[in-house]
């Protein structure tokens, strides 16, 4: 079982955390301005990188909150957590 | 009494406490401190079980967990009965009951022995190739027949009566394996000022110093060298866990470890647990696993009698036994020398050392020799003879590859060593790259990916100097490491390495891996490599011969390694085998993945408390207690516990079926009043300045002009335009919303509502609340709703006027505070009463009170289900399956059209919203009124089409209506509204059924009923 770090509570067990899926995917301003293929890729179309890989978590069990990790989907470690709203982090061997 | 291949002293056993079991009904005598395999080999006992597939009679062949062999029933009661255990970790007490496996009708005399003869019928693959005709038979026939015949012990039919218990634990280093290797790293830690756990999965700390003979540490004997130094590792805090073992290894170092409590005791206190599952989080974690011996593959290794030499050697010097009279000893690496030294010292003649080496030197072979033991270079056991305990085995000179005449030796036990194993279960379970380490002939650990390391013989460190050496330096990087960012104070972690002064014959690191030559015709000479699943040397080279390649496929094909024991002792040599075979170098073959549990592990510990009610967590409403008296029949929801209907006893005092209770329930409602308890409902606050636009994001429909006080269905897609949720939401002030959802949709919707909130809009001034479990929802419904709740309520004047349908307002009712909500999901004059929860039960009694002069009925989900359907309300879940969008469930109308944006609402513009051929609610008339149809049937067009019958969509929801007084039904077909009034048919196996399609409100279609 993974330990993960909370950028609010700090290191808990996987179990208080739900997936959420790629980071970094911002909802469209004005969705009706998009065509339906911009839209199709913003609803499906994820990079799901071989290593490093920006997600959102949330700490359901815990405080409550989405935060961002990049983990690396090789290893299934994490490299970094950070808030919502923070660039992705430069970590060491990033791939991107 | 006590068994005659007992040694008058030595051991670590206990002869003062002499201790009687049973063995397949004799009775038997051994000590504390025994195992069942050494306390029956003391009585002579070697035969204890028949093999997997042949039935050929068995042996005890180790003294370890790595037991292919010697697996029994130990049997308390009828209730507690384990099979499958090894008897080699079965610890002997008083009264214990075991029996052997897989004979009948005695292990003496066993009917499926036959099997064996027609081993020349039965190789690899046997199964795949025979079975496969007629078609079905397998799963009739030859499975359940295969099944009674091969296999192992059976498991108990009762119920496990006991507990099983789960616990966590952290520390700075966890250490696995308590030999010399794992008590010096333990000793390095802990002296680091490291938090330590040392775990064992033997009864006894300490390994191989255990069985250590003449070694001495520090100028002590070896056994009081552990003696004080477990007594220092206590001293010093370190946790040492004996009986548990370390069987899991999980990302960022969590260890799951099995710890057996109860399991040695005669008469184990009931309040303790049988066994304890822990997980533990090590910041580091040193593997000191050691190593297992390998046998040796020759023909008729598996007699009882063949043993490994190590154990046997383990069995005399632990446990006092000898395990033989005269001993031939088969060995390809030093230590069987040492087996035989021992032994001979402990009274078993030693008929011959064969040595596989052609010439073996130093010490070990010269000490053989000054103590008189014929030792034979370059010789096989090609051999063996005896029925149920070897009697003879046949030796022969190998000569430039040819195996020579054989020399029949008289011998009750033959002793095998084929060196070495390092034990890399765990590190190859947490991802760690092994490597081929051509010196020592094994796959050591290489590269790690979890903070760990190997130390002693688990990665080829063999030798007490060594194991001792290497495990302490482990420790001491291990607490370094795992203290490296503590802020615990400095001055107890500065630690002078500590060097042990050992006195010791070390035995090399020789070894053998593959099978052996013996000169003998292939097809009739069975060399066992997996003693547990029958798999022969002659099985892997056939399974090569018929192009198997990886060592994964002739894993699968033959089973080797895949029995209970994981191939502790047979993996390396099958991958000689191949290797051999293909003419390719072991570590070309690759191996095969370890992975958990390193030995059998009950289901009770995983279990846990997990059992019974607790199996899942219940949850029922503040009104339960009332449904349960009443004599509710219940119905699970997600994890709710509702009532489904209440059942009446009719005349003659007959309690009502479903069917009738449902019609009685119904026309209460339509004709009186109903109470309904709908506290299930999600229900979730949403507050703040910007509550509305908040909600105008979330739902189809627009929020803002809803006044205070006013109510309003809502409907929630994903963003892909699919509905996911509905419910009513009320508004209670310009800031504050009261949002329902479904019942089984409550934790989603919430965390959908964060979602956005969160990360889309963190600028939005809303706060979200669930309440799901804070209100208690008492749904009274009917005509006569009104009458029955007037009286009881203060402070909300209930008339048309003031409380039109879909409005809300706040007020008490039989004294408690209350948002009463005027809504009907049945269609009717009816109010949803929101009470704090911890009132629920009382307002629900004071309102039934109020309502028994109007002969106001309970009612359960069933009846709401029939009520909303014959409405034509949907259901979402049941209507729905994740595909629909709001306009094919007729929900176009809750769209708000005039919003630029909420979730979902680009996507309900794609072109494929917008197929004719959508699938979209329809209502069903079956032509005959008494049929009710199969929710889930399919509809079809021409009942006797050509296959495949094209499929135009399917029931959702089917009753029997009392109101209509016949059957309805509604459907999701594709473009149905535009078929409504065309016939379909519902194919079902006694005939197809006749459908009209119609609109989907059955009942009062205009709503005159709710507008009262």
């Amino acid at each position: 079982m993974l330990i993960i770090t909370c950028p609010w509570c700090g290191e808990r067990p996987e179990i208080e955390f739900v997936y959420g899926g790629e980071a970094h995917i911002a909802r469209p301003a004005d969705p009706s301005a998009l065509t339906d293929q911009q839209w199709a890729d913003f609803l499906y179309n994820r990079t799901n990188p071989k290593g490093r890989h920006a997600e959102r978590w949330r700490h359901t069990h815990g405080c409550g909150r989405f935060f961002n990790a990049v983990r690396d989907t090789v290893s299934d470690f994490f490299v970094a957590t950070y808030k919502p709203g923070d660039a992705r982090p430069d970590v060491e061997g990033d791939v991107q | 009494m006590t068994g005659s291949f007992r040694t008058p002293s030595g051991g670590r056993i206990d002869r003062t406490a002499a201790l009687a079991f049973r063995f397949d009904g004799a009775t038997y005598h051994g000590f504390a401190g025994d195992t069942l395999a050494s306390a029956l080999l003391a009585n002579g006992v070697h035969l204890v079980g028949r093999s997997f597939k042949y039935h050929r009679p068995r042996g005890i062949l180790s003294a370890g967990s790595d037991e292919p062999n010697a697996l029994v029933e130990v049997r308390r009661d009828d209730a507690r009965i384990t099979p499958n255990l090894r008897a080699t970790q079965v610890e002997l007490y008083e009264g214990l009951e075991a029996a052997s496996q897989n004979r009948w009708p005695s292990l003496a005399r066993d009917a499926g022995a036959v099997n064996d003869l027609f081993a020349p019928f039965l190789p690899a693959g046997f199964y795949y190739k025979t079975f496969m005709w007629p078609a079905g038979a397998w799963k009739r026939f030859y499975e359940p027949k295969i099944r009674a015949m091969a296999g192992l012990g059976k498991a108990p039919t009762l119920p496990d009566p006991d507990r099983y218990t789960q616990h966590y634990a952290h520390c700075d280093v966890l250490v696995i394996g308590a030999g010399p290797a794992g008590i010096a790293s333990a000793l390095a830690a802990s002296a680091g000022g490291a938090r330590v756990i040392l775990v064992d999965e033997q009864a006894e700390p300490g390994g191989s110093l255990l069985a250590a003979t003449d070694a001495a540490i520090d100028t002590k004997p070896a056994t009081q060298w552990l003696a004080d130094a477990l007594a220092e590792l206590t001293a010093a805090g370190v946790v040492i866990m004996p009986r548990t073992t370390a069987f899991g290894y999980f990302p960022h170092n969590m260890i799951a470890l099995c710890e057996r409590v109860t399991e040695h005791l005669a008469a184990p206190d009931r309040a303790l647990p049988r066994e304890r599952l822990w997980q533990i989080r090590a910041k580091q974690v040193v593997i000191a696993a050691g190593a297992l011996e390998r046998p040796l593959v020759f023909p008729e290794n598996d007699r009882p009698g063949v043993m490994l030499a190590e154990s046997a050697r383990t069995y005399l010097t632990r446990y006092g036994v000898r395990p033989g009279e005269r001993a031939v000893i088969f060995t390809a690496a030093d230590s069987g020398y040492r087996a035989a030294l021992d032994l001979a010292a402990g009274g078993v003649a030693i008929a011959a050392i064969a040595d596989l080496r052609a010439a073996p030197e130093g010490e070990w072979p010269a000490r053989a020799l000054a103590a008189g033991i014929d030792v034979r270079p370059s010789t096989v056991v090609a051999g063996t003879a005896g029925r149920l305990r070897v009697k003879a085995a046949r030796l022969a000179k190998v000569k430039h590859g040819a195996v020579g005449p054989a020399e029949v030796v008289a011998c009750d036990a033959v002793l095998m060593s084929g060196g070495f194993t390092p034990s890399v279960h765990l590190f190859s379970q947490s991802r760690g790259k092994l490597a081929w380490d051509e010196t020592l002939g094994a796959y050591l650990p290489a590269r790690s990916v979890e903070r760990e390391r190997s130390a002693g013989a688990c990665r080829g460190r063999y030798g007490l100097t060594a194991a001792l050496a290497d495990g302490y330096h482990a420790g001491e990087e291990a607490a370094a490491e795992a203290l490296k960012d503590s802020a615990r104070p400095a001055g107890r972690r500065a630690t002078a390495s500590r060097a042990f002064g050992v006195v010791a014959r070390d035995t090399g690191t020789d070894g053998f891996i593959g099978a052996v030559p013996h000169g003998r015709n292939p097809a009739f000479a069975k060399a066992f490599v997996d003693w547990q699943n029958d798999v022969t040397a002659k099985d892997i080279a056939l399974a090569t011969r018929e192009g198997f390649r990886s060592i994964e496929h002739v894993k699968r094909y033959t089973t080797t390694g895949m029995a209970t024991d994981q191939g502790k002792t047979s993996n390396m040599n099958a991958l000689g085998i191949v290797a051999e075979q293909l003419g390719e170098s072991v570590p070309k073959i690759g191996l095969t993945t370890f992975r958990p549990p390193y030995t059998p592990t009950t289901f009770g510990i995983f279990a846990g408390a997990a059992r019974g009610d607790l199996f899942d967590p219940v949850r029922v409403t503040p009104i339960h207690g009332w449904a349960e008296a009443r004599g509710a029949a219940f119905e699970p929801v997600s994890l709710w516990k509702r009532a489904h209907y209440f059942p009446e006893k009719g005349d003659g005092g007959r309690l009502e079926d479903m069917h009738a209770a449902v019609a009685r329930e119904c026309r209460a409602v339509r004709s009186g009043v109903g109470i309904f308890d709908a506290s299930t409902l999600g229900k979730i606050e949403v507050v703040g300045a910007d509550a509305a636009e908040f909600m105008n994001r979330m739902y189809t429909n627009p929020w803002s002009k809803l006044e205070p006080g006013r109510l309003r269905y809502g409907v929630m897609l994903r963003e892909n335009g699919f509905v996911m949720d509905d419910g009513v939401v009320g508004r209670l002030a310009p800031d504050r919303f009261h949002v329902t959802t479904t019942t089984g949709g409550a934790a989603r919707v919430l965390a959908h509502m964060e979602d956005y909130l969160q990360t889309e809009w963190p600028d939005l001034d809303v706060w979200l609340t669930s309440t799901t479990e804070q209100w208690a929802v008492i749904a009274v419904q009917g005509p006569k709703s009104r009458e029955v709740l007037a009286p009881l309520v203060e402070g909300i004047d209930l008339s048309k006027g003031a409380l039109p349908n879909m409005s809300v307002r706040e007020g008490r009712i039989a004294g408690v505070p209350t948002r009463l909500f005027r809504l009907s999901f049945a269609g009717e004059l009816g109010f949803e009463v929101n009470v704090p929860a911890a009132q629920g039960r009382a307002v629900w009694e004071a309102i039934f009170k109020a309502g028994e002069p109007f002969g106001i009925a309970p009612y359960g989900t069933e009846t709401m289900h029939v009520l909303r359907a014959e409405k034509g309300y949907i259901i979402v879940g049941q209507e729905t399956d994740g595909t629909a969008a709001p306009d094919d469930v007729g929900l176009g109308w809750a769209i708000g059209k005039a919003k630029k944006d909420f979730v979902g609402k680009r996507s309900l513009s794609r072109a494929a919203f917008f197929m004719p051929d959508r699938k979209q609610l329809v209502g069903l008339l079956t032509r005959d009124p008494a049929v009710v149809l199969e929710e889930g049937a399919q509809l079809v067009a021409a009942p006797n089409a050509a296959l495949p019958v094209p499929m135009l969509g399917h029931v959702t929801s089917s009753y029997a209506s009392a109101t209509l007084g016949r059957s309805i039904a509604l459907a999701m077909v594709k473009g149905g509204r535009a078929r409504i009034g065309q016939t379909l048919y519902v194919p079902m196996p006694s005939g197809p059924i006749a459908v009209e399609l119609v609109d989907p409100v059955f009942y009062d279609a205009e709503g005159a009923r709710l507008d009262v």
